[in-house]
């Protein structure tokens, strides 16, 4: 299958190693992975913070950047939910972007989901000797109820032990521009989950999306918790030969 | 004069002390964290019936909304035919108006008063003092805030704040003004709490002849108004007195009495975790020898109307006041109630203040950024109203007006970056050249993370560019 890669504006600027993972994984499956150059952002954090126009504006860019893809792969689940959910109502009922978006939106597909669901496997054949804990981000848990792919296909990789975590199904506090407007508060409750994960002995810290590890790994570095994080593709990505975290 | 939310900061600086007072953050730590366990054992047993029962809450109120014109003038009609009186009012200061004369009328200077979040948004309790009347709250929590000259943080529980050493404090040093004293020996142990409560409030019941309610429904073909609640003392103060004066949101009628069947499951569930509440008291007008000889229905609008007019915002009106999404938000959880300015605190607060209210003031503003958007509280909301949704356009209205110009800027330069991927490019190879030399504390808006949280070093190389060097690579060696 000819896959098209939404990398997201996180991803390509402050975490291209995630992007590298999502290729090399879907490669090794056996898949050719296309990269539009056109993309740049999906406009989550306008849209969030009340600036509507500008969010429309990209999400018209993305409907014609991605409108041909038979699969659109995004390694975040926020910005896949913003992609699915909300550009529909960007446009407006009847509008040209609200039915392009219900021809395509069906096709966007957060990296776990699209593993599970379209490629229907769990065991992608990764190596990770790690113990990790799993943060199920708000977007993935409730947005778009990504349930247990993530933990599946954990449990299925080598060497890894899923340790659990407590308060897991709780904000982060990141929440885009909440994490500077109201810094105090996403501050505590990064505080609380980072306080959390280093309260089960693992090493890694894992999610599938990189805004939320940025601000809990943010916390944990500067309490120098030792603990690591790690966007779940880099984990399935890597193998005996090719392994993510020496 | 009583504590007023008026004048409170905005939301940010509010909450930044109230994060730092790590005995309140506690007290509200264990206090949400129990009733979530709670109301998930009672959600839970239900199984998949209750989202058939909140699919029934939601169309029985968005209905309703729809026809509110049509109900209204029912519940009158019904109200009246029962031997009440109806009176209608536009604002805080008509619905004030109105009971302060009716209380007049009875020649009384003192009025029991069961919790209602109404009274509290027009504060009441403040006109009636200011015209000479004293009102007593009778609800143990509303009671322990009035005695301690305190503000209500919570809609269910408005005293959820405070640990009971420091609600006996207030109980030692407040009751005496207001009735009978707390007994000398009193100690911090809920029941000894509870009993000197008792005592204090049983003195007012016998002896009130007037009492001033809101209530959870209002039946637009019977004329019924109902009232849910865990204590009994709101069912003492709607039978033992003369008259008694009901201030009701428009928004709260129901259709026909078999719709409260739907209600009675959701409300008690989502608010306390029980099963049913120990006492739901209803009355339809007046029963001669039984119970208040005189009844007056306020039907309060108070931005009402205005909030039905949107058509995102107005699923707001559909809220029944259970607390569910105050109780399971991290946001409250780590700030309190107080820190919302406004009677109605948490996610809930966030988007019917700012609606019934207008956003003229900073703090009005501040309210639908007081949220992460994490969407627990839509998922727990049991007339489904999309909190997020509504945070996000009440967002457009904020931002669309004057000032935050810093953010205004932010915004544009953003929407040049993502307005072409070459730009992004450019940008992200200037970022990657400054690479790990970022400074560990950032100034302006983005000190607000690097105050406590360090920073992703930038990556010399963009995933963008290494894909473009990888596919140039391919090309060569085909």
């Amino acid at each position: 299958m000819r896959i098209a890669l939404f990398i997201t504006c996180v991803n390509d600027t402050l975490f291209p190693d995630t992007g590298r993972a999502v290729v090399r994984l879907l490669e090794r499956l056996g898949h050719e992975v296309v990269f539009p150059a056109d993309q740049t952002c999906c406009g989550q954090m306008h849209y969030n913070t009340g600036y509507r126009r500008p969010a429309a504006k990209l999400a018209v860019r993305f409907a014609k950047t991605f409108g041909n893809a038979d699969a659109v792969v995004v390694p975040s689940a926020s910005c896949a939910a913003m992609v699915r959910d909300n550009y529909p109502k960007l446009g407006g009922n009847g509008s040209r972007l609200s039915r392009k978006m219900a021809q395509l939106g069906p096709r966007v597909y957060d990296l776990t989901e699209f593993l599970v669901d379209v490629l229907e496997v769990t065991d992608v054949g990764a190596y990770f000797p790690h113990k990790v804990v799993y943060h199920p981000t708000c977007h993935g848990l409730r947005f778009l109820g990504l349930g247990d792919r993530p933990y599946r296909l954990l449990r299925a990789v080598r060497g890894l032990e899923l340790l659990e975590l407590p308060g897991a199904a709780e904000c982060c506090g990141f929440g885009g521009t909440f994490s500077v407007k109201n810094g105090d508060v996403s501050a505590a409750m990064g505080f609380d989950k980072a306080r959390h994960a280093v309260g089960t002995g693992a090493e890694f810290l894992c999610a599938v999306d990189n805004s939320c590890l940025m601000h809990i790994g943010g916390t944990l570095s500067r309490q120098r918790s030792g603990m690591r994080i790690a966007h779940i593709a880099e984990i399935l990505a890597s193998t005996e030969k090719e392994y993510a975290h020496a | 004069m009583s504590a007023t939310f008026l004048g409170l900061p905005p939301f940010p600086e509010a909450a930044r002390a109230a994060v730092g007072d790590s005995r309140t953050r506690q007290n509200l730590h264990k206090a949400t964290h129990t009733i979530r366990g709670k109301r998930d054992a009672v959600v839970g047993e239900l199984g998949e019936d209750w989202q058939r029962l909140r699919s029934q809450g939601e169309r029985v109120k968005t209905h309703t909304l729809r026809h509110l014109d049509h109900y209204l003038e029912q519940l009158e009609e019904s109200v009246q035919r029962a031997g009440g009186t109806v009176h209608w009012a536009a604002d805080a200061a008509e619905a004030n108006a109105i009971v302060t004369r009716l209380v007049h009328e009875t020649g009384e200077r003192e009025v029991v008063k069961v919790k209602s979040m109404a009274t509290q948004e027009i504060e009441l309790n403040n006109a009636l003092e200011a015209a000479g009347i004293t009102a007593y709250e009778t609800d143990l929590a509303e009671l322990i805030v009035q005695l301690g000259e305190d503000l209500p943080s919570h809609i269910l529980v408005p005293a959820i704040h405070l640990g009971r050493a420091q609600i006996r404090e207030i109980f030692l040093r407040q009751m005496a003004e207001w009735g009978v004293p707390a007994p000398p020996g009193l100690t911090d142990d809920p029941k000894a709490l509870a009993e000197a409560a008792r005592v204090h409030l049983r003195e007012l019941f016998l002896r009130a002849k007037v009492a001033v309610s809101g209530a959870n429904f209002a039946v637009a073909d019977s004329g019924t108004l109902v009232v849910l609640e865990s204590e009994g003392n709101g069912r003492m103060c709607l039978t033992l007195p003369e008259t008694l004066i009901s201030v009701v949101g428009i928004e709260k009628i129901v259709p026909t009495w078999s719709d409260l069947e739907v209600f009675m499951q959701l409300l008690p569930r989502s608010s306390t975790g029980e099963r049913m509440n120990p006492y739901t008291s209803t009355w339809t007008g007046v029963t001669p020898g039984d119970g208040p000889q005189n009844f007056h229905l306020v039907l309060l609008d108070n931005g009402r109307t205005d909030v039905l007019a949107d058509t995102v915002g107005r699923q707001a009106l559909r809220c029944i006041r259970c607390s569910a999404c105050l109780n399971i938000c991290p946001v409250y959880e780590r700030t309190g109630g107080h820190a919302y300015g406004s009677v109605y605190p948490g996610p809930i607060g966030a988007i019917l203040t700012p609606q019934l209210q207008g956003m003229s003031s900073e703090t009005d503003k501040a309210l639908p950024y007081a949220s992460s958007l994490c969407g627990a509280c839509y998922d727990v909301c049991p007339v489904a109203i999309d909190i997020p949704e509504v945070l996000v356009h009440l967002r457009e209205q904020v931002a669309q007006g004057p000032g935050h110009t810093d953010e205004k800027a932010l915004m544009a330069g953003a929407d040049a970056v993502f307005g072409s991927a070459k730009a992004l490019d450019a940008v992200q190879r200037a970022a990657g050249a400054v690479g790990g030399n970022l400074p560990r504390h950032l100034p302006g808006m983005a000190g607000k993370w690097t105050d406590t949280r360090d920073l992703p070093d930038v990556p010399g190389q963009s995933f963008r560019q290494w894909w473009n060097k990888r596919d140039q690579q391919e090309e060569e060696g085909r």
